[in-house]
């Protein structure tokens, strides 16, 4: 009802409004690039942390080079993962069984049969696999109607044993040069897996902000049922979401797989989390509707930061995650804030 | 108005009205943008059954609020036993002895009977709840409301509708109210358990307590009634007329009467044209059956019926959001069965709930605009953000929308202007739309807004768009239809041209034939 208080007081429609430029800053459609400033800041914070930490590293320019190299390369597969996550969670979903796929997309692309086929095979399997496991999380959720937390969950654990039984629960070393060398090969002196990760967050931003596959997405996030009373198919768009989310993780195994020249069962253990809570700290809403992928690439890259941070003054992870989890509650907390000063401001404006 | 009933009343185990323990004194109550109570005066009696009369929207519903203490009045004065009453919230109402009965229970399914008889003043000692003598008075109310087979341990989602009433009624009674406030009691119930209901009514009020009684029914409020009073507009326009002898005339006049909200354009009669929505015997199980209808070119056709008559789920599955049970709908021939088909075909809708069921609130006025038909402007799968932009901003200027910023986001809008966008999606795209089906279109729409909106209705009309219209306020089924269809419980009752009916006529055919005997229509 308070809304239409706030229309009253809107100028009319005949009234010039030359201000508008100068608000854009203050505008909502500035929102994600004020949201993204702030992640940048925190990166910096980090970064700033690093240099009184361990001043002797830092004036050091190749190591500083190599580090942020270092730091990309261990952001690429979560990274690459969270891309199709944060499509799941505009698109009003989410998907618990990520590490779950790219487990059992790692270890049946290296079982012996399937590296006799070359890396050919071993990409094309992984592939495969990634999106076949998610077309059947998509297909439980859109036409099983079951909620998409316990649909993926149950895949979590579904996957995961079913990995288990590939590998036997052995470790698969990865005998395949052209898959081992994805990690070791730089073009133009940047890491082949930072490229990959940049070609993915790149595809991600165009499909969410210029496709109407991206239109829909956040359509069906924002509003189900006004989706649908529009024409869309929702469901046929879910189950496109969560095939989505399979092939990114599917890409990411083969990163992991690279990475580790080898896979197992017990692979990417965890991802999920860190993929939701990259989506969420990178601005997208839990709820579904919104979203951005760069704020998504930066929730990732503040991770991956504290995780190096920790590395290079030799700390424990214990300390390094209970670090992450208060990050988490202060990305959230801000959020929050964000949205009650904004909305007393409008309540100002009205009263 | 007096209080004394001139005739004898038939029945006799109802006491004569007692001494006033409820009176409210201009009352007014303001939202923003609405004074959804305008001046309301009403006295209530113990031991009477005291009715309110009112339209959709008269402030029936404001005021029940005020009483039991969700909203709180803004000026006038309430007086309750004779002390003035400002409940601060529900719980304070209930304490002071008022309870309410809403529409849509307030019970907690997967609670026992006792449990929600009690819920919020849990029988308890040092912090544990006293299941076994909760129990006890659960079952001496429920045999005191002639239910005692009601086991008290039972989930109240195991209860049918009328069951669950009387775990309603009985919380009001744990609560030992003096005032029993009953919002349409009767809407969920079949025939003869109304009956039971008024055996009740009348058992609570032969013990001094008063009820206060909305119904839509004409022949309840003239069975179970002492005395009517009659809102509208937010006004009491009637007080204390006897429930029994007034003539169905003048409380359907006291109720109607021409409002300035209703400013309509004059009508073009359609010219003789094809018929674009042919629906035939569509039934949906327990929400309407038998519908049949057309809806021609550039005609505009009226559904009036009361919420829960079956007219939004009608208007759903001919848009091919419900999947009919029986019957077809076709649109120029063609089968419609799925919204893609429906869209496909040239048929737009606007729905009931504006916010839930039609708008990114977030998200600007141009996607929300083009939200039916981006994929249209889109070349191979890419969106085109600025044809969409130069399309909304076209339907924006068409439709006099405010703000004429298409970049806003939908959330800062009017109710009357977000209306417009969702009218105005299905207009983007250049005459592809040829039926509009409009579900309440002026709900929470201000009076300004309302006529521009009827004008763009008229407008869509003259091109020869055909429009179904389905609304709760029979005067703007009548001012802006050709053609007038009333739904009654799921059964479309009565068709008539919109000049051969009026709006009396078209209100008592609404609320069950309640015409008394005698009385011309």
């Amino acid at each position: 009802m308070t809304d239409t208080v706030v229309a009253q007081q809107t100028p009319s429609p005949e009234a010039p409004k030359p201000e508008r430029r100068q608000s854009w800053w203050k505008s909502d459609s500035a929102e994600p690039v004020r949201r993204n400033l702030g992640l940048v800041g925190v990166l910096v914070v980090l970064v700033i942390i690093g240099i009184v930490t361990r001043p002797e590293l830092y004036g050091d320019a190749t190591w500083v080079r190599n580090n942020i190299f270092t730091i990309l390369q261990q952001a690429s597969a979560i990274g690459v993962v969270t891309v199709g996550m944060t499509f799941v969670i505009i698109g009003g979903g989410i998907d618990l069984s990520v590490g779950a796929i790219i487990a059992v997309a790692g270890v049946w692309s290296t079982t012996l049969a399937t590296q006799s086929y070359g890396a050919g095979g071993m990409i094309f399997t992984a592939i495969v696999v990634g999106v076949a496991v998610g077309l059947i999380n998509g297909v439980l959720i859109s036409y099983g109607r079951l909620v998409p937390f316990i649909a993926t969950l149950a895949m979590m654990v579904a996957a995961r044993g079913l990995a288990a039984q590939i590998s036997g629960k052995q470790t698969q070393v990865s005998t395949n040069s052209t898959i081992n060398g994805i990690a070791t090969t730089k073009i133009l002196g940047i890491p082949l897996l930072v490229i990959i990760l940049g070609l993915v967050v790149a595809a991600g931003w165009v499909l969410l902000n210029r496709t109407t596959f991206g239109r829909r997405t956040v359509a069906i996030g924002g509003n189900p049922e006004a989706a649908r009373l529009a024409g869309i198919n929702v469901k046929l768009h879910t189950v496109f979401l969560y095939a989505l989310s399979g092939l990114c993780c599917g890409i990411a195994a083969l990163m992991l797989t690279s990475q580790a020249t080898s896979a197992q069962a017990a692979m990417a253990n965890l991802y999920e989390l860190d993929a939701i809570a990259a989506a969420i700290i990178g601005g997208t809403l839990l709820s579904g509707g919104r979203g951005t992928i760069i704020g998504a690439l930066f929730g990732v890259l503040v991770f991956s930061t504290i995780t190096n941070l920790f590395a290079i003054n030799n700390l424990s992870t214990e300390v390094q995650n209970m670090v992450k989890g208060g990050i988490i509650v202060a990305a959230v907390l801000v959020q929050q804030f964000r949205y009650k000063s904004l909305s007393n401001l409008l309540g100002r404006k009205t009263s | 108005m007096t209080t004394t009933v001139p005739q004898p009343r038939s029945d006799t185990d109802s006491p004569p009205p007692g001494e006033v323990v409820l009176q409210l004194t201009d009352v007014v109550k303001t939202f923003p943008g609405v004074r959804a109570l305008d001046g309301v005066q009403l006295e209530v009696r113990a031991g009477e059954v005291h009715c309110l009369l009112g339209q959709n929207g008269a402030g029936k519903s404001t005021l029940i609020k005020v009483l039991a203490g969700v909203h709180h009045a803004d000026e006038g004065t309430i007086v309750w036993q004779g002390q003035p009453f400002a409940p601060a919230n529900p719980q304070a109402a209930m304490k002071a002895g008022i309870a309410t009965i809403y529409q849509e229970l307030d019970l907690v399914d997967d609670l026992s009977v006792a449990e929600n008889a009690f819920l919020g003043h849990e029988d308890r000692r040092a912090g544990f709840v006293r299941r076994g003598q909760m129990a006890r008075r659960t079952r001496e109310i429920l045999a005191r409301l002639g239910h005692e087979h009601i086991p008290p341990r039972r989930m109240v989602r195991s209860l049918p509708a009328a069951g669950k009433q009387i775990v309603s009624m009985a919380r009001a009674l744990s609560h030992d109210a003096k005032l029993i406030v009953m919002d349409e009691p009767s809407a969920v119930l079949a025939h003869d358990e109304v009956g039971n209901l008024f055996r009740i009514i009348r058992d609570l009020t032969s013990h001094g307590i008063a009820v206060i009684y909305i119904s839509h029914r004409l022949e309840e409020i003239r069975e179970i009634g002492d005395r009517v009073t009659v809102l509208k507009d937010g006004r009491t326009t009637a007080a204390n007329l006897p429930a029994r002898t007034t003539p169905t005339r003048e409380l359907v006049n006291r109720m109607t009467g021409r409002s300035i909200e209703y400013v309509f354009p004059p009508r073009v009669e359609p010219r003789d044209t094809e018929t674009l929505l042919q629906v035939e015997n569509l039934t949906r199980e327990g929400e309407f059956a038998d519908a049949t209808l057309s809806v021609r070119a550039g005609e505009i056709v009226g559904i009036a019926g009361l919420v829960g008559s079956g007219r939004s789920e009608l208007l759903e599955t001919i848009f091919g959001a419900r999947r009919a049970d029986h019957g077809t709908v076709r649109m120029n021939g063609k089968r419609i069965t799925s919204v893609g088909a429906a869209v496909r075909a040239g048929i737009g809708m606007a729905p009931e709930e504006r916010k839930s069921q039609a708008l990114l609130l977030d998200e600007p006025i141009f996607k929300n605009m083009t939200l039916s038909s981006f994929a249209r402007f889109a070349k191979g799968g890419f969106t085109a953000a600025g044809d969409e932009r130069a399309a909304a901003e076209k339907i924006a200027a068409s439709l006099e929308l405010r703000p004429r910023d298409v970049t806003r986001p939908v959330r800062t809008l009017s109710g009357g202007n977000q209306q417009k966008v969702v009218v105005g999606r299905w207009l983007v795209g250049d005459g592809r739309t040829r039926l509009l089906l409009l579900d309440e279109p002026t709900r929470g729409v201000d009076v300004g807004a309302r006529a521009e909106l009827y004008q763009v209705i008229h407008d869509l009309a003259a091109d020869g768009v055909g429009v179904l219209l389905v609304s709760s306020e029979v005067p703007e089924v009548l001012g802006l239809a050709d053609r007038v269809l009333v739904m009654r419980e799921g059964h479309l009752i009565h068709e008539s041209p919109a000049g051969d009916i009026d709006e009396a006529t078209v209100l008592d055919l609404v609320m069950a034939g309640s015409l008394m005997e005698g009385e011309p229509a």
